[in-house]
Protein backbone atom coordinates (compact mmCIF):
# COMPACT_ATOMS: atom_id res chain seq x y z
CA UNK A 1 0.00 0.00 0.00
CA UNK A 2 2.85 2.37 0.65
CA UNK A 3 4.50 1.62 -1.90
CA UNK A 4 1.58 2.10 -4.42
CA UNK A 5 1.55 5.83 -2.65
CA UNK A 6 4.87 6.22 -3.27
CA UNK A 7 4.57 5.09 -6.30
CA UNK A 8 1.98 8.24 -7.26
CA UNK A 9 4.11 10.54 -6.21
CA UNK A 10 6.75 9.48 -8.11
CA UNK A 11 9.11 8.71 -4.90
CA UNK A 12 9.54 4.55 -5.64
CA UNK A 13 12.08 2.44 -3.97
CA UNK A 14 14.06 0.74 -6.06
CA UNK A 15 12.52 -1.54 -8.26
CA UNK A 16 13.04 -5.91 -7.83
CA UNK A 17 14.73 -5.54 -11.04
CA UNK A 18 17.11 -3.30 -9.92
CA UNK A 19 17.72 -5.15 -6.64
CA UNK A 20 17.51 -8.60 -8.43
CA UNK A 21 20.61 -6.75 -10.85
CA UNK A 22 22.38 -6.05 -7.76
CA UNK A 23 22.10 -9.29 -5.84
CA UNK A 24 23.35 -11.19 -8.76
CA UNK A 25 26.31 -9.29 -9.38
CA UNK A 26 27.98 -9.44 -6.05
CA UNK A 27 27.13 -13.34 -5.38
CA UNK A 28 28.61 -14.00 -9.18
CA UNK A 29 32.38 -12.43 -7.97
CA UNK A 30 32.14 -15.22 -5.01
CA UNK A 31 30.66 -17.75 -7.82
CA UNK A 32 32.98 -17.16 -10.30
CA UNK A 33 36.32 -16.47 -7.89
CA UNK A 34 35.15 -19.67 -6.14
CA UNK A 35 36.13 -17.67 -2.65
CA UNK A 36 34.66 -19.94 -0.18
CA UNK A 37 34.69 -18.32 3.50
CA UNK A 38 37.64 -20.75 4.47
CA UNK A 39 39.80 -18.96 1.64
CA UNK A 40 38.47 -15.33 2.93
CA UNK A 41 39.96 -16.71 6.27
CA UNK A 42 43.44 -17.38 4.46
CA UNK A 43 43.59 -13.97 2.77
CA UNK A 44 42.40 -12.48 6.29
CA UNK A 45 45.33 -14.07 7.74
CA UNK A 46 47.55 -12.99 5.28
CA UNK A 47 46.81 -9.37 5.52
CA UNK A 48 47.21 -9.22 9.36
CA UNK A 49 50.57 -10.54 8.46
CA UNK A 50 51.34 -7.64 6.62
CA UNK A 51 49.79 -5.22 8.07
CA UNK A 52 51.45 -6.42 11.65
CA UNK A 53 54.22 -4.87 10.12
CA UNK A 54 53.55 -1.81 10.74
CA UNK A 55 51.07 -0.96 13.05
CA UNK A 56 49.44 -3.15 16.22
CA UNK A 57 45.86 -3.73 14.76
CA UNK A 58 42.65 -5.33 16.37
CA UNK A 59 42.38 -8.32 14.92
CA UNK A 60 39.23 -9.55 16.07
CA UNK A 61 37.05 -6.13 14.95
CA UNK A 62 38.58 -6.69 11.87
CA UNK A 63 35.79 -7.12 9.31
CA UNK A 64 36.88 -8.43 5.06
CA UNK A 65 34.07 -8.49 2.52
CA UNK A 66 33.15 -7.83 -1.18
CA UNK A 67 30.37 -4.98 -2.00
CA UNK A 68 29.27 -3.54 -4.62
CA UNK A 69 29.07 0.20 -5.61
CA UNK A 70 26.84 1.29 -8.25
CA UNK A 71 28.61 -0.71 -11.48
CA UNK A 72 32.24 -1.53 -9.42
CA UNK A 73 32.70 -4.49 -7.10
CA UNK A 74 35.23 -3.79 -4.54
CA UNK A 75 37.22 -6.07 -1.38
CA UNK A 76 36.84 -3.47 1.46
CA UNK A 77 38.63 -4.15 4.65
CA UNK A 78 37.80 -2.34 8.13
CA UNK A 79 40.96 -2.64 10.03
CA UNK A 80 41.06 -0.64 13.21
CA UNK A 81 44.57 -0.03 14.11
CA UNK A 82 45.56 0.36 18.04
CA UNK A 83 48.98 1.80 17.85
CA UNK A 84 51.12 2.49 14.97
CA UNK A 85 54.43 0.94 15.38
CA UNK A 86 57.57 3.56 15.38
CA UNK A 87 60.07 2.80 12.20
CA UNK A 88 62.61 1.47 14.20
CA UNK A 89 59.90 -1.21 14.94
CA UNK A 90 59.60 -2.46 11.61
CA UNK A 91 60.32 -5.43 10.11
CA UNK A 92 61.61 -5.89 6.91
CA UNK B 1 29.15 -28.81 -42.75
CA UNK B 2 27.44 -30.42 -39.71
CA UNK B 3 27.50 -28.44 -36.92
CA UNK B 4 27.08 -30.37 -32.98
CA UNK B 5 24.85 -27.94 -30.58
CA UNK B 6 23.87 -28.84 -26.67
CA UNK B 7 21.23 -27.53 -25.50
CA UNK B 8 22.35 -26.48 -21.72
CA UNK B 9 20.83 -24.59 -18.90
CA UNK B 10 22.31 -25.77 -15.69
CA UNK B 11 18.86 -25.12 -13.09
CA UNK B 12 16.06 -27.37 -14.75
CA UNK B 13 12.46 -26.24 -15.85
CA UNK B 14 13.89 -23.24 -17.86
CA UNK B 15 13.04 -24.81 -21.52
CA UNK B 16 16.25 -26.94 -22.69
CA UNK B 17 13.81 -29.61 -24.19
CA UNK B 18 11.82 -27.35 -25.68
CA UNK B 19 14.40 -25.46 -27.03
CA UNK B 20 15.76 -28.33 -28.60
CA UNK B 21 12.59 -29.20 -30.08
CA UNK B 22 11.74 -25.99 -31.82
CA UNK B 23 15.28 -25.33 -33.04
CA UNK B 24 14.99 -28.75 -34.09
CA UNK B 25 11.28 -28.07 -36.07
CA UNK B 26 12.88 -24.63 -37.05
CA UNK B 27 15.99 -26.36 -38.61
CA UNK B 28 14.00 -28.94 -40.41
CA UNK B 29 11.21 -26.65 -41.77
CA UNK B 30 14.58 -24.79 -43.86
CA UNK B 31 15.41 -28.13 -45.34
CA UNK B 32 18.33 -29.01 -43.24
CA UNK B 33 18.67 -32.66 -41.69
CA UNK B 34 18.36 -32.81 -38.65
CA UNK B 35 19.10 -35.30 -34.98
CA UNK B 36 18.10 -34.60 -31.78
CA UNK B 37 19.84 -36.59 -28.76
CA UNK B 38 17.91 -36.67 -25.49
CA UNK B 39 20.69 -37.43 -23.02
CA UNK B 40 18.43 -37.02 -19.74
CA UNK B 41 18.49 -40.57 -19.33
CA UNK B 42 16.10 -41.64 -16.71
CA UNK B 43 14.38 -38.59 -17.28
CA UNK B 44 13.51 -38.20 -21.03
CA UNK B 45 11.16 -36.04 -21.85
CA UNK B 46 12.19 -34.94 -26.06
CA UNK B 47 9.96 -37.37 -27.17
CA UNK B 48 6.77 -35.94 -25.48
CA UNK B 49 7.35 -32.81 -27.00
CA UNK B 50 8.06 -33.91 -30.49
CA UNK B 51 4.69 -36.05 -30.19
CA UNK B 52 7.19 -38.97 -31.14
CA UNK B 53 6.20 -41.12 -27.98
CA UNK B 54 4.64 -44.09 -29.28
CA UNK B 55 7.03 -44.71 -31.93
CA UNK B 56 9.85 -45.34 -29.55
CA UNK B 57 11.71 -49.09 -30.51
CA UNK B 58 15.77 -48.29 -29.54
CA UNK B 59 17.19 -45.95 -27.54
CA UNK B 60 20.89 -43.89 -27.18
CA UNK B 61 21.98 -46.51 -24.30
CA UNK B 62 21.01 -49.33 -27.16
CA UNK B 63 23.22 -47.53 -29.73
CA UNK B 64 25.99 -46.80 -27.25
CA UNK B 65 26.64 -50.42 -25.87
CA UNK B 66 26.44 -51.54 -29.73
CA UNK B 67 22.98 -53.47 -29.65
CA UNK B 68 21.27 -51.79 -32.87
CA UNK B 69 23.46 -49.17 -35.33
CA UNK B 70 22.22 -46.04 -34.59
CA UNK B 71 20.04 -45.83 -37.97
CA UNK B 72 17.93 -48.34 -36.58
CA UNK B 73 17.18 -46.32 -33.12
CA UNK B 74 15.86 -43.09 -34.77
CA UNK B 75 12.48 -41.94 -34.97
CA UNK B 76 11.75 -39.60 -38.21
CA UNK B 77 9.11 -36.92 -37.12
CA UNK B 78 5.75 -36.99 -38.55
CA UNK B 79 5.60 -34.32 -40.25
CA UNK B 80 8.80 -32.64 -40.70
CA UNK B 81 10.69 -35.76 -42.66
CA UNK B 82 14.47 -34.42 -42.53
CA UNK B 83 14.29 -34.61 -38.79
CA UNK B 84 14.89 -37.15 -36.20
CA UNK B 85 14.86 -38.03 -32.69
CA UNK B 86 17.54 -40.23 -31.03
CA UNK B 87 15.41 -40.75 -27.42
CA UNK B 88 17.38 -42.43 -24.34
CA UNK B 89 16.29 -44.84 -22.29
CA UNK B 90 13.60 -43.88 -19.71
CA UNK B 91 14.96 -46.86 -16.93
CA UNK B 92 18.33 -46.64 -17.21
CA UNK B 93 20.69 -43.62 -15.31
CA UNK B 94 23.18 -41.09 -16.35
CA UNK B 95 25.52 -43.29 -15.73
CA UNK B 96 24.83 -45.53 -19.12
CA UNK B 97 26.22 -43.21 -21.41
CA UNK B 98 29.95 -41.65 -21.28
CA UNK B 99 31.96 -39.16 -22.70
CA UNK B 100 33.28 -41.17 -25.19
CA UNK B 101 30.49 -42.75 -26.53
CA UNK B 102 28.78 -39.74 -27.40
CA UNK B 103 31.89 -38.89 -29.20
CA UNK B 104 32.15 -41.51 -31.62
CA UNK B 105 28.50 -40.74 -31.94
CA UNK B 106 27.98 -38.00 -32.97
CA UNK B 107 31.56 -37.80 -35.12
CA UNK B 108 29.25 -40.79 -37.10
CA UNK B 109 26.14 -38.76 -37.34
CA UNK B 110 27.76 -35.37 -38.18
CA UNK B 111 28.51 -37.30 -41.85
CA UNK B 112 24.64 -37.92 -42.17
CA UNK B 113 23.35 -34.86 -40.55
CA UNK B 114 23.83 -30.86 -41.09
CA UNK B 115 22.66 -30.19 -37.33
CA UNK B 116 23.12 -32.93 -34.43
CA UNK B 117 21.53 -31.22 -31.55
CA UNK B 118 22.00 -32.56 -28.07
CA UNK B 119 19.38 -31.96 -24.91
CA UNK B 120 21.51 -31.90 -22.28
CA UNK B 121 20.14 -32.74 -18.90
CA UNK B 122 20.17 -30.17 -15.61
CA UNK B 123 22.68 -29.99 -13.28
CA UNK B 124 26.65 -29.78 -13.74
CA UNK B 125 27.39 -33.55 -12.67
CA UNK B 126 28.44 -36.56 -15.14
CA UNK B 127 25.52 -36.13 -17.19
CA UNK B 128 26.14 -32.51 -17.89
CA UNK B 129 29.45 -33.51 -19.08
CA UNK B 130 28.96 -36.00 -21.04
CA UNK B 131 26.16 -34.19 -22.98
CA UNK B 132 28.61 -31.25 -23.84
CA UNK B 133 31.75 -33.57 -24.35
CA UNK B 134 30.89 -33.33 -28.68
CA UNK B 135 30.06 -30.05 -28.83
CA UNK B 136 31.32 -27.62 -31.02
CA UNK B 137 28.56 -24.78 -30.21
CA UNK B 138 26.55 -24.42 -26.63
CA UNK B 139 23.21 -22.80 -26.57
CA UNK B 140 22.51 -21.79 -22.62
CA UNK B 141 18.84 -21.18 -21.90
CA UNK B 142 18.13 -18.75 -18.85
CA UNK B 143 15.23 -17.23 -17.52
CA UNK B 144 14.78 -13.94 -16.04
CA UNK B 145 15.38 -15.22 -12.40
CA UNK B 146 18.24 -14.73 -9.90
CA UNK B 147 18.48 -18.64 -9.07
CA UNK B 148 18.31 -19.47 -13.32
CA UNK B 149 20.93 -16.55 -13.77
CA UNK B 150 23.19 -17.83 -11.41
CA UNK B 151 22.96 -21.30 -12.95
CA UNK B 152 23.29 -20.17 -16.23
CA UNK B 153 27.10 -18.07 -15.08
CA UNK B 154 27.98 -21.74 -13.60
CA UNK B 155 27.32 -23.65 -17.02
CA UNK B 156 29.24 -21.09 -18.74
CA UNK B 157 32.00 -21.46 -16.67
CA UNK B 158 32.43 -24.92 -16.70
CA UNK B 159 31.82 -24.94 -20.18
CA UNK B 160 35.14 -22.64 -20.94
CA UNK B 161 37.01 -25.23 -18.73
CA UNK B 162 35.80 -27.94 -21.03
CA UNK B 163 37.02 -25.46 -23.89
CA UNK B 164 33.74 -25.00 -25.14
CA UNK B 165 34.11 -21.32 -26.35
CA UNK B 166 31.70 -21.17 -28.69
CA UNK B 167 28.53 -20.40 -26.22
CA UNK B 168 24.99 -18.46 -27.22
CA UNK B 169 22.78 -17.23 -24.71
CA UNK B 170 18.58 -17.50 -24.78
CA UNK B 171 16.43 -16.07 -22.36
CA UNK B 172 13.13 -17.41 -21.98
CA UNK B 173 10.01 -16.76 -20.44
CA UNK B 174 10.45 -13.06 -20.57
CA UNK B 175 6.96 -11.28 -19.37
CA UNK B 176 6.41 -8.21 -20.88
CA UNK B 177 4.00 -6.40 -18.61
CA UNK B 178 6.28 -7.18 -15.77
CA UNK B 179 9.62 -5.84 -17.61
CA UNK B 180 7.51 -2.65 -18.38
CA UNK B 181 7.04 -2.36 -14.62
CA UNK B 182 10.50 -2.55 -14.11
CA UNK B 183 10.29 -5.83 -11.96
CA UNK B 184 11.77 -8.22 -14.22
CA UNK B 185 15.55 -8.41 -15.68
CA UNK B 186 15.88 -7.66 -19.42
CA UNK B 187 17.90 -9.94 -22.08
CA UNK B 188 20.33 -6.42 -22.06
CA UNK B 189 20.58 -6.71 -18.23
CA UNK B 190 20.98 -10.69 -18.20
CA UNK B 191 23.73 -10.08 -21.33
CA UNK B 192 25.59 -7.50 -19.47
CA UNK B 193 25.90 -9.99 -16.29
CA UNK B 194 26.94 -12.88 -18.21
CA UNK B 195 28.77 -11.03 -21.07
CA UNK B 196 27.88 -13.55 -23.29
CA UNK B 197 26.64 -13.65 -27.13
CA UNK B 198 22.49 -13.69 -26.84
CA UNK B 199 20.71 -14.86 -30.02
CA UNK B 200 17.40 -14.76 -28.78
CA UNK B 201 14.69 -13.70 -25.95
CA UNK B 202 11.48 -15.38 -25.61
CA UNK B 203 8.21 -13.53 -24.48
CA UNK B 204 6.41 -16.07 -22.07
CA UNK B 205 3.57 -17.34 -24.56
CA UNK B 206 0.74 -19.33 -23.18
CA UNK B 207 1.05 -21.22 -27.26
CA UNK B 208 4.37 -22.70 -25.49
CA UNK B 209 1.97 -24.86 -23.12
CA UNK B 210 -0.87 -25.73 -25.31
CA UNK B 211 1.39 -26.81 -28.24
CA UNK B 212 3.53 -28.74 -25.47
CA UNK B 213 0.38 -30.52 -24.45
CA UNK B 214 -0.32 -31.22 -28.27
CA UNK B 215 3.34 -32.57 -28.70
CA UNK B 216 3.51 -29.90 -31.57
CA UNK B 217 6.58 -27.44 -31.08
CA UNK B 218 5.28 -23.70 -30.89
CA UNK B 219 7.49 -22.85 -33.84
CA UNK B 220 4.52 -24.02 -36.15
CA UNK B 221 1.99 -21.50 -35.11
CA UNK B 222 2.18 -18.63 -36.97
CA UNK B 223 0.27 -16.50 -34.29
CA UNK B 224 2.97 -16.77 -31.73
CA UNK B 225 5.24 -14.80 -30.07
CA UNK B 226 7.50 -17.55 -28.78
CA UNK B 227 7.37 -19.10 -32.12
CA UNK B 228 8.27 -16.06 -33.88
CA UNK B 229 11.33 -15.79 -31.84
CA UNK B 230 12.77 -19.07 -31.86
CA UNK B 231 12.19 -18.71 -35.69
CA UNK B 232 14.69 -15.75 -35.13
CA UNK B 233 17.17 -17.85 -32.87
CA UNK B 234 17.33 -20.50 -35.82
CA UNK B 235 18.01 -17.98 -38.52
CA UNK B 236 20.57 -16.32 -36.10
CA UNK B 237 22.41 -19.73 -35.46
CA UNK B 238 22.18 -20.25 -39.31
CA UNK B 239 24.59 -16.71 -39.47
CA UNK B 240 21.37 -14.05 -40.56
CA UNK B 241 21.65 -10.39 -38.88
CA UNK B 242 18.08 -10.06 -37.22
CA UNK B 243 16.92 -7.83 -35.29
CA UNK B 244 15.37 -8.24 -31.39
CA UNK B 245 11.81 -8.23 -31.65
CA UNK B 246 10.81 -5.53 -29.14
CA UNK B 247 9.15 -7.16 -25.93
CA UNK B 248 6.07 -4.98 -25.61
CA UNK B 249 3.05 -6.26 -23.21
CA UNK B 250 0.18 -7.82 -25.74
CA UNK B 251 -2.28 -5.19 -27.24
CA UNK B 252 -5.68 -6.00 -27.54
CA UNK B 253 -5.57 -6.31 -31.31
CA UNK B 254 -3.27 -9.31 -30.32
CA UNK B 255 -5.49 -10.64 -27.95
CA UNK B 256 -8.41 -10.76 -30.85
CA UNK B 257 -6.14 -11.85 -32.88
CA UNK B 258 -5.96 -14.88 -31.03
CA UNK B 259 -9.07 -15.36 -30.31
CA UNK B 260 -9.88 -15.79 -33.98
CA UNK B 261 -6.68 -17.85 -35.14
CA UNK B 262 -6.27 -15.01 -37.75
Amino acid sequence: MLDAIMKIFGKESKSSKDIARERLRLVLVHDRANISPQLMEVLKDDMIKVISNYMEINERDMEVAFTNDNSSVALVANIPIERMKHSAEFRK
Amino acid sequence: MSEIIVVTSGKGGVGKTTTTANLGVGFAARGKKVVLIDTDTGLRNLDLLLGLENRIMYDLIDVTEGRVPYKKALVRHKRHESLYLLPTSQTKDKSAVNAQQINSLCSELAKDFDYVIIDCPAGIEQGFQTAISAADTAVVVTIPEISAVRDADKIIGELGRAEKDNIKLIVNRIRPDMVKKGDMLTMDDIDEILSIDCIGQIPDDELVVTSTNRGEPVITNPVSSAGKAYKNIVGRLCGENIPFMEIVPEGFFDKFKKIFKM
